[in-house]
Formats: structure tokens, sequence, C-alpha cells
């Protein structure tokens, strides 16, 4: 599993300049216009079922309109077959339902994939210090569980820490088979080198220590993604911009794209999140940060709700060193192009086949 | 007449002895726990049980592969009947279907308890929901288990309702589906194997022997099961199952017992010569990993079975010795189910693709609502067989009364 060494898929240089309109059969949501049967049939259940939710309010109305928004939330459709009053319906609910929860003004955007766009991030190894800010800077971005039990701890980032390891004189009589000549080193299964059996639980008096090597993972919004191909409701899916989403109210955690994914890079939320209320970030995307229910699995979305306003995601707002650059990979002048015109750069697990859109580079 | 069969069939699989009371007695309370704790499991969430996100596939999922190999062995009935001939079987034919339907209906319920949103399914169903087909594995799982239970469904109950009314069955009708759903015992279970295989990122899985070995697994585990079940039948019941079934039966699961071995034979030769990092989980499920070792009496335990039974099998006085094949029979079921479930399932995931090695140990929830699927398994399958055998011995026919069942 040791990093492949690979090419840029293609040059930033060479890469068309932005079109106006984004290629339509990259974008997932253009699909739904082609299913208009489907959608008329769909329509009629939804029609029923939109009664039900409208009984099911009354009934709820005086008493617990948290119990009510939970209740309309349930029969709501895929996010992406909403049409766009629907969706602003969903978010109107979630908003008061949210703000109602936290006890303040909660905004949930729904900002689509913009033309001309497709994200891309780079990070650089060289520089990485592992002093996991960027960890902590993503678990207070992105609302997730910080709870003390295990199950209650949801991080997307892991900072993997690699031993430098070393070549030892004294083991070099120790390898086997003995006798005969040795074959197998003493110094074999030792670590040196990058491989990716690092630990991301580590506490450090001070970072970079001498003996290690850092190497920061998370979702590498694969243009590929397995854990896309094996979800059976289409729960998760690939934005027209690039990264890969998942609509937490369509998800019925059966945890697929858990076991597809090389990277392990997707969490379940293994009991009611724990979020304390001052804790909680408002501002919210649909797609993105806004809190998540028992039961569906979450990961990285390159913060969405800041990314999609021309904001850097908060992992690469944090890191004290630039070691992360994050940017538009069809202008050839943003940072993520010219690191990947300029630098040695690598995506990890190539042999995969699952083009991440997160590069490695260094210096 | 359809009503008729309805509440004669009722009428007949309510009436029982003490002995059939007790036994759906202790049945009813464990289903009555498993609601308990499927409650618990979907109010505070999976934290209940001994999964986590490294190791988020656990007993319930075991159980489903391991229910569906069960489901599939059903067909070392029907092919041998309808292919062969096989007179003994063709007499039985029917009672592998319908422990075929149990099997899967207790693969939903474990479905149902893997879920972290059950309450969500119906995001499923097409037109109301989203049915992702045909990228998904599991979408492809899902329409041929389903169909699958249509089939046994029908074929056994509708050889039932003939034999009922006295009628001679429609074979234009019936034998199209009869060789139909023998083909697709073998896609169930090949498809099931497919939705662990085709995952890359989980080296221990991702290899073609896989839908074979399951394939010889559920053959030896299945008809294992449906020795026992005839045993207990021809003990408890009127109904007499001819020694010539259940020796061609014994048969099957010794071969494929002998394949199965041979098949994890090949694997653990192929993974540990090289021993690269991606036989690092069978290194763990067999020797250990980091100092953990959970897994290893478990896989040795079910070496020691698997090899035990076969070994037995092949020993003439002792298969052939009725009082004395169900030990053998007992040994390969739960030797494949060990391997099934804590030999292959939870060491996919040991260690995580980025390396790093955890333990699982299910927690009493799950174990509870797992032995209370089982629980809801063998309720129906003793419901469905006790009716079976009243129609197959003619004590419940149209026209005549209801007669008290002997077990």
């Amino acid at each position: 599993m040791t990093p492949h060494v690979n090419p840029p898929a293609g040059s930033a240089k060479g890469a068309e300049p932005a079109s106006p309109v984004p290629a339509a059969s990259a974008d997932p949501s253009k699909s739904v216009a082609r299913t208009t049967r489907r959608d008329v049939l769909k329509s009629g259940g939804m029609l029923s079922l939109a009664s039900l939710v409208g009984t099911g309010t009354l009934m709820a109305a005086s008493g617990d309109a948290k119990a009510a928004i939970e209740w309309a939330e349930h029969f709501q459709k895929n996010y992406r077959l909403m049409t766009p009053e629907e969706k602003a319906e969903s978010r109107a609910r979630l908003e008061r339902r949210y703000s109602a929860e936290y006890g303040k003004k909660v905004t949930v955007d729904t900002t689509d994939a913009q033309p001309g766009m497709l994200m891309g991030y780079a990070l650089n190894i060289r520089k990485c210090i592992g002093c996991r800010r960027c960890v902590k800077a993503c678990v207070e971005e992105n609302n997730q569980s910080r709870g003390p039990r295990p199950g209650e701890r949801i991080e997307w980032i892991q900072v993997l820490r690699m031993e430098r390891g070393e070549f030892r004189k004294e083991k070099m009589d120790q390898g086997y088979p003995e006798g005969l000549g040795i074959q197998v080193g003493g110094n074999a299964y030792t670590p040196s080198g990058q491989v990716l059996e690092g630990q991301y639980h580590y506490e450090p008096k001070a970072v970079p220590e001498k003996d290690a090597t850092y190497m920061p993972i998370a979702c590498m919004q694969c243009e590929k993604p397995p854990c896309v191909k094996v979800c059976p409701v289409r729960t998760t899916y690939r934005e027209g911009d690039g990264p890969v989403v998942i609509d937490y109210n369509w998800c019925i955690g059966c945890r697929m794209c858990m076991g597809a994914c090389p990277y392990w890079a997707r969490r379940l939320n293994m009991t009611n999140p724990v979020l304390p209320k001052q804790d909680m970030n408002p501002v919210t995307h649909y797609l993105g940060n806004r809190p998540r229910m028992r039961g569906v699995v979450e990961k990285c979305h390159w913060c969405l709700q800041r990314t999609r306003h021309g904001r850097y995601p908060a992992c690469v707002e944090v890191c004290p060193v630039g070691a992360r650059k994050f940017g538009n990979l069809l202008d050839p002048e943003s940072e993520v192009s010219l690191v990947l015109a300029r630098k040695n750069v690598f995506r990890l697990k190539a042999e995969a086949n699952t083009f991440p859109k997160f590069f490695y580079f260094y210096d | 007449m359809l009503t008729r069969f309805l509440t004669d069939y009722t009428r007949y699989v309510l009436k029982g002895g003490t002995k059939y009371y007790a036994w759906m007695g202790i049945l009813g309370l464990l289903m009555v726990a498993m609601v308990y704790v499927f409650w618990l499991q979907n109010t505070d969430g999976l934290i209940v049980t001994g999964m986590t996100s490294q190791i988020h596939d656990g007993l319930y999922f075991a159980n489903l592969v391991f229910l569906v190999g069960v489901a599939a062995g059903a067909v070392t009935i029907v092919f041998p009947a309808y292919v062969y001939h096989h007179e003994g079987m063709h007499k039985v034919t029917v009672l592998g279907e319908m422990l075929a339907v149990s099997a899967v209906i207790m693969v939903i319920m474990f479905v149902l308890a893997h879920m972290g949103r059950p309450d969500r399914l119906w995001h499923l169903i097409p037109v109301i929901g989203i049915y992702n087909f045909p990228g998904p594995m599991l979408g492809w799982d899902v329409l041929v288990l389903n169909i699958y239970l249509i089939l046994n469904l029908i074929c056994g109950f509708y050889y039932l309702y003939t034999k009922y009314a006295g009628v001679e069955v429609n074979r234009k009708f019936f034998m199209p589906l009869v060789y139909i759903s023998i083909v697709w015992a073998l896609s169930i279970h090949t498809v099931t194997a497919f939705l662990i295989a085709t995952l890359p990122a989980r080296p221990m899985w991702f290899h073609s022997v896989m839908p074979i070995r399951f394939i010889t697994t559920a053959f030896a585990a299945g008809p294992a099961m449906i020795i026992l079940v005839f045993l207990i039948i021809r003990k408890n019941t009127k109904f007499w199952v001819d020694d010539s079934a259940i020796r061609l039966l014994a048969t099957i699961v010794t071969w494929c017992l002998g394949i199965a071995i041979f098949l994890t034979l090949s694997e653990v030769v192929i993974e540990l010569y090289a021993r690269t990092e991606h036989a690092n989980g069978l290194y763990y499920l067999m020797f250990g990993l980091h100092g953990l070792t959970a897994l290893v009496p478990w896989f040795w335990s079910s070496v020691v079975l698997m090899v035990g039974a076969f070994v037995l099998f092949l020993i003439p006085s002792f298969r052939n010795d009725m009082s004395r094949l169900p030990i053998a029979c007992v040994m390969a079921f739960v030797g494949i189910w060990i391997e099934k479930g804590m030999g292959l399932i939870v060491p996919g995931f040991v260690p995580s693709p980025i390396g790093e090695v955890t333990e699982y140990v299910p927690t009493f929830v799950e174990i509870l609502l797992t032995v209370g699927i089982w629980a809801f398994g063998f309720f129906i399958l003793t419901i469905l067989l006790k009716g079976a055998i009243g129609i197959l011995t003619g004590e419940i026919r149209f026209g005549a009364s209801p007669a008290v069942a002997a077990k």
C-alpha cells in the first residue's frame, strides 16, 4: 500500500478554459430530466405522502413542533429529485428545526454547483508538521459529533504519523533462515519509509517530532468514487463541481459505501450526535455540515458551505505551515493548478483507479 | 376452496402437543426479547452494538451471508428430485422449499437489524423511493433474494395446495418455475459473494474464489441443517423421510465440505506465501496481528469442526448410522457458521484501509437480537414444516376433519 507516484491525469495548463456551462453529463442533477414517466409516478406517490405529512403536521401542531418537522422530513424526497420549491420548503423546515434545537439562527444553504468550477486539493507532505489543527478546525466547522464515547467521536481528517525508522547494524544478522544464508533481512518488518500503517492518535510534547513524518488523509473526492457506485439508494453522489456528497435525510445506513472506500474516509453516526449548542456552527449547507442524525454516514465534503461562496475549506485556512492548497482545477492560475503544473504530485492508492482530486506533493 | 385450504392449514398448525407449545413458547419469548433490543438499537443507535466505524459489519451481516447460503442449500433437494428424479428426494422437496422460505425471511430480518435507519427502508422501493440499479451489488442482492422468496413460496404452496385439493400438478406451470428456482438458488449466493468480493478496498474479500467458496459452504451447511431437520421430523411426526434422501444429502455435504476445505487451503497458501499487506486480514484471523488475537480461537475451532466433520462423513459406519450422523452435521453447520461470520466478515475489516488494527466484540444486545432472529426463523420454519407435513401425510385434506398433530 505504498503510495504510487503518478503524473497528474491532465496537466492543468492544457485544460480547456472554463466554459460557461458545466459538462452536463458530469452533473448528476441533470440526469433527472430524462426520467419523466417515473417522475409522474413519483409525484403521484408524493401527493399522497404530502397529505400524510399534512395530517401529521396538524396532529402534532398543538404539541411538539420539532416532532412535526421530523415527521415531515421522513417523507421528503431525495434531494436531487426535489423541485426548487421543494428544496426551499425542506430548507425552511430544517432551518426552523435547527434554530429551535440549538437556540440560535441557523441557516441551511442550498447553493448549487457553480459553472466552470471543478474543485481540487493539493497537500504538501514535506511541510506538514502533524499539529492536527486541521482535524480540530474540521470538527468545529462541520458540526461533527464530539461525545465522550468512542462511537460519538467523529473526525473526518486523520493525520497519520509515520515512523522514519532506521536500519540498524545489530539487526543485520538477525534475519531468517539461518545457516544457509539469510533471505529475509533482520531489518525487514521495521518501519522506514511511508507505509499506510500510521498512527493517528499520537500525543507528543511538541510537533514536528524528530523521528516521524506525517501524512494527513481525508475523503479524496474521487472522480470515479467506489462509494457512489455501491450506494443502493443514490444518497451519495458526485456533485457537478467535484465533491462527493451525501443526502443525510435519504441515507438508509447500510454502510456499503464505508466498505467500498479505500481511504477509510466515511463515518457512521453510531448514535444521536453529541453537538453542544454553544459549539454548533450555524452556517451550514444542506449537503455539507448541517447537523446529522443517528444511523447515517457522513464524510468530508470540502466545506461546501464555504467553498461554494469562494472561501477556503476550514482545514486550508487553519494550516499554520500552508501545506494545504485548494482551488479550481479548471482555472490554470489557481493554486492547485499551479501545484499540478510545477510540482511532483501523486495520488494515494492510485492502483485503485479512483482518480482522487486530492493530490499529494512535495517541494 | 382456497379459503378452506387456509382455514384448515391454520387450524392444523395451531394445534399441537405440549412439546410443540413449549417449543413455540420459548421461541416466542426470544422473539419478544428481539423486539425489545431492536427498539433499543433504533433509539440509541448502533452504539449499543460492538460495531465501530472501523469494523462496521458484524454479527448481523455475517448471519445474513450465512443464511443466504442456507436458503440456497435447499436446491440440494430440489435438484436431485426434479433433474435426477430421485424418489426419496421427490417426496420431501416441499420441505426444502419451506426451509428456503424461512431462511430468506431471516435474511430480511438481519438486513433490518444491520441497517442504521430501517425506518427508511422505503427509500429502496422503486417508484416511491430510488432503487439504484444496476450499479450497486446490494440492489442485485435485494432483487435476487426477493424473487427467490417468491419462487419458493409459489412452488411450495402450489404443490401443497394441489396435494390438499387432490388434483394433479399443472406441469406446464409448475416445472418451469422449479427449473428457474434451481438456477436462482445459485444466483442468490453468487450475488451475495459479489456483494463483498467487489470491494477492492477490502483485500481479504477481493478475489474470484469467493463465489465458489460461498456456494460450496452453502451446499454443505444447507443440507447439513436439512438432514438434522429430517431426522427430527422422522422422530417426532408420522412422516417418514427415506434413508436414501438422507444418504444423498450426506454425500452432498461431504464433497461440498471437502471442496470448501480445499479452497480455504488454497487461499491460505497463496496469501501467506507472498504475505503482502493484503494478506494481513487472513494473518490476523489465523495468528493475530499487533498482539490482537480475538479471532484466532474462532478460526481454528472452525478448521477443527470442518475438517473433523469431513473425516467423520468419510467413515461409512458413521455416516450411515442415523443416530451418529447428526454429530457430523452439527459440526459442519457450526464450523461453516463460524467460517462465514468470525472467519470472513470481521477480518475483512482488520486492518482497516489505513492499516489500523482494531477488534470487534459483539455486545449482549447484538447477541440477543441475533438469537431472537434465529428464534423467529425457527418459529416460521416450524409452522411451515408442520403445515407441509400435515398435507403430505394427508392429515389436512379437502373435506377431511382437521386432525391433531403428533408433534
